[in-house]
């Protein structure tokens, strides 16, 4: 019964995570798009907790579907509606080579992992209850990578930083143009 | 494990790479671009995650909250570079701009 309610909740989160990846890029409104994305991110903290990955889905809808896409729909709202025009006029060698080469990047993902882990992928591990929860994550963020830790926090300073000076490099570059 | 096995969440990984790349190649707005790369950086966590489940350790999440970091910045600078463009008035379309193309 357990094995069941799991398999629906796998296939309902599966499939809006694929749909709703699909409305992303289809829909030519940016704002719906990132709200399609905002349905994306939570099928896919769904699926993390299947995995035992609760401290990662938490982090998932906090962050994701919380500060970054909060700042992406206040950008679309401040940048203005503006649909592009990209489904229209006919299949152009733009249309057919992007669809190409992305059938090419799932084709050759799938090989790579089919024959690099075919056999051995299906006997998942037996895991403690420890797996995955917020004081396993930062005791192995604080002991084994620590250094990915610090790293990552010196980006997140420069990422702030290259944001502010983005943003307001362009006014200074039109006082001096004009 | 309950439920389904690893490999269905690689494949669901593997879809979600692949439309995220389609929205990278076929959008011309820079906005749904940035988008669909979140959508590529999603599929790639997710198959961090199956792998961490896999092999019942926990340095695969580790791996993917470094790249949910590193997605935020890369947002910050992607919405930094659309709004300077919206300030200086260009249109908002990858073909077009190509003032740096050398």
């Amino acid at each position: 019964m357990g094995d069941f309610l799991v398999w629906v909740v796998w296939v309902a989160a599966a499939f809006a995570c694929l749909g709703s990846g699909i409305a992303v890029v289809t829909f030519s409104n940016p704002f719906y798009s990132a709200l399609a994305l905002i349905g994306n991110l939570a099928s896919l903290a769904v699926l993390y907790l299947l995995l035992a990955a609760e401290f990662v889905a938490a982090a998932q809808v906090l962050v994701y579907a919380g500060a970054v896409m909060v700042m992406f729909l206040f950008v679309i709202a401040y940048v203005g509606q503006r649909s592009d025009t990209v489904w229209t006029g006919g299949p152009s060698w733009q249309l057919v080579g992007g669809v190409l080469a992305g059938g090419a990047i799932l084709v050759e993902v799938i090989i790579a992992i089919g024959l690099g882990a075919s056999g051995r992928l299906s006997d998942a591990a037996e895991i403690g209850a420890a797996c995955g929860s917020p004081s396993e994550v930062g005791r192995l963020f604080l002991t084994n990578h620590l250094l990915a830790f610090e790293i990552t926090s010196i980006v997140l300073l420069v990422a702030a930083v290259g944001g502010v000076v983005l943003g307001g490099q362009s006014r200074l570059f039109g006082e001096v143009d004009s | 494990m309950m439920g389904p096995e690893i490999p269905l969440y690689l494949t669901v990984a593997s879809f979600l790479f692949a439309t995220g790349a389609l929205g990278v190649l076929l959008r011309r707005n820079p906005l749904i671009v940035l988008l669909s790369l979140e959508i590529m950086l999603n599929g790639a966590n997710l198959a961090f995650i199956s792998f961490a489940r896999r092999l019942g350790d926990g340095d695969g999440q580790i791996f993917a909250v470094a790249v949910m970091a590193v997605a935020a910045s890369e947002v910050v600078v992607g919405l930094g570079l659309v709004v300077a463009l919206h300030r200086r008035d260009l249109e908002l379309d990858v073909d077009r701009l190509s003032t740096l193309r050398g």
